[in-house]
């Protein structure tokens, strides 16, 4: 069954990175081969910017109109995107160089 | 030749006569004697901020706040008439912690008409008020109305909860003073998209406010933040403050905000130029009140590239005000000399879009890969600092916070002992 709006269908094959909350995305990027990030990094990148217009219509905040599963979907792997840029972008490995055991847990996160 | 002006003393830390240039003398941040006077001196005795008043948001809402550094745990809770209280998370009957689930050290927060203790079902009012015993006609002449929780002085300033363990302590705003109120009106109560990060880390509380009082560091420590060209040109610039200001114990610094917009998009990473967004946040502004007329205490040199505002209101709050509009909170609570619990929340105005929430995202990521290399750094300064074969160190103009703090510390200190040997 497809998660995804229709128009990002390409992006399916990545529905692993639709997850619910900052804890499971960043414990899937430490746990991810650099390959693997690449690979959805150059996938869902060049559409990142598609995704934000056409999520234009899907509106957040409003509890009377909720954000249809499939758009959801969308955001959550975006922002998926988002924490797998430092990766890529920056540091060409999953973990913060010179971080060592040191960890910072996101303990309150907007939901939405 | 300084690129923004200063003060006409030369430097911004002979602007103030009692804050020497001398080097400073971090024996205050791995001495476990002193560590046990400040933790008597200071953090009993002056305004702790706790949380935001959105966080007890109707009646019966509550949080508990653990204070390892008073070996205590206080309730915050909005009672029936609305008033926000702090008191004591101690049983009267036999001194059970009231207020927990499942771990008695981790701090808990709900909504409840009535506190019962898990022990023996002792009932107290969301003011405290003793409201049922078990078993009462068992107990021996028991004045209900004497064993209540005992309370602790509580005060909200622009919607952050202070407390102070010293029921004698002079007023929260009389201790905010100037620095806290030119800071009045800024629109706190519309930025209530709330990211909240906790990590414990192995350094001295004042070793990580150190590390965030000073952006000296910046362009060296956090070099691969920024492209390579842009990092380059970063680090041979370095870091200069726009303005310091110093109302003891308080202290601020404002920043240029080079990367809020980026002049050029060249500058910034690709993420950050779909995403308009970066560690300063959202290039955009939201679209709120307040926000075109700053109160009188921000961006105090009036500099048109401002960024942010960076306060530290002692001994453990520093609040950073962006020109984008959104802040971010820093707290330090001590578990032991040589480490502490930190705490810090970016605020924003909730979005209404998927690109606004995904601008927020990328502003608390990148918050987080800094911040992960600032605490560790501090582990490696703490593990250094503790061998004392050095004690002494060299601070520049631009790490005034720290001077600031440090003398602070050891005047609470000087002056708690002075007290006690003269009583």
């Amino acid at each position: 069954m497809a998660l995804l709006p229709a128009e990002f269908a390409d992006l399916e094959r990545f529905s692993g990175w639709i997850l619910e909350t900052e804890r499971e995305r960043y414990a899937k990027r430490l746990a991810t081969p650099m390959e693997e990030m690449q690979a959805f990094y150059d996938a869902a990148f060049p559409r990142l910017a598609e995704a934000n217009k056409y999520l234009e219509d899907y509106p957040l905040g409003q509890a009377e109109r909720p954000i249809p599963e499939p758009q959801r979907n969308l955001l959550l792997l975006m922002m998926s995107l988002v924490l797998v840029s430092f990766p890529v972008e920056v540091w060409q490995q999953a973990r913060v160089p010179d971080s060592g055991a040191t960890y910072l847990d996101l303990v309150v996160e907007p939901r939405f | 030749m300084p690129h923004f002006p200063k003060p006409a003393e030369g430097s911004w830390t002979e602007h103030w006569p009692e804050i020497s240039t001398a080097p400073v003398d971090y024996t205050d941040s791995v001495d476990p004697a002193f560590y046990e006077l400040e933790r008597e001196a200071i953090f009993k005795k002056t305004w702790l901020m706790v949380g935001r008043i959105e966080q007890l948001p109707k009646v019966g809402s509550y949080f508990t706040k653990e204070l390892h550094v008073a070996d205590t745990s206080v309730i915050l809770v909005r009672g029936k008439d609305k008033e926000v209280r702090a008191l004591y998370n101690i049983c009267r009957h036999r001194g059970n912690k009231l207020v927990w689930n499942d771990y008695p050290g981790e701090e808990a927060s709900g909504t409840c008409r009535i506190f019962t203790c898990k022990y023996h079902a002792w009932r107290y009012e969301l003011d405290g008020k003793l409201a049922f015993v078990q078993q009462e006609g068992e107990f021996f002449n028991l004045d209900k109305g004497q064993y209540g929780l005992k309370t602790v002085r509580c005060e909200v300033w622009q919607g952050f909860i202070f407390i102070n363990l010293d029921p004698d302590a002079a007023p929260l705003v009389d201790f905010l003073g100037e620095m806290g109120k030119g800071l009045e009106g800024y629109p706190f109560q519309e930025m209530t998209e709330v990211f909240t990060y906790k990590a414990e880390v192995g350094a001295n509380w004042k070793l990580f406010i150190d590390a965030f009082a000073e952006f000296y560091h910046a362009p060296i420590l956090h070099m691969k933040q920024a492209v390579k060209d842009e990092a380059d040109r970063l680090a041979a610039v370095g870091f200069e403050g726009l303005h310091y200001d110093l109302k003891y114990p308080h202290s601020m610094v404002s920043s240029w905000g080079g990367m809020s917009p980026p002049k050029d998009l060249s500058m910034v990473k690709p993420i950050e130029r779909v995403l308009k967004a970066g560690l300063f946040g959202p290039w955009d502004r939201p679209d709120i009140e307040g926000l075109d007329e700053l109160p009188p205490g921000l961006n105090p040199s009036r500099h048109p590239k401002w960024g942010v505002d960076s306060f530290h209101f002692f001994p453990n709050f520093m609040l950073l005000l962006w020109a984008p509009g959104w802040y971010l909170t820093y707290s330090y609570w001590p578990t032991g000399v040589d480490s502490h619990i930190f705490e810090s929340s970016l605020y924003f105005v909730p979005a209404k879009t998927a690109a606004e929430r995904l601008a927020h995202e990328l502003a608390a990521v990148t918050f987080k890969e800094y911040g992960l290399q600032d605490a560790n750094t501090l582990e490696a300064t703490q593990r250094s600092l503790k061998s004392r074969v050095i004690t002494e160190f060299p601070l520049c103009d631009q790490e005034l916070l720290l001077r600031a703090l440090h003398q602070a510390s050891r005047d609470y200190v000087k002056e708690y002992t002075d007290g006690t040997s003269a009583s």
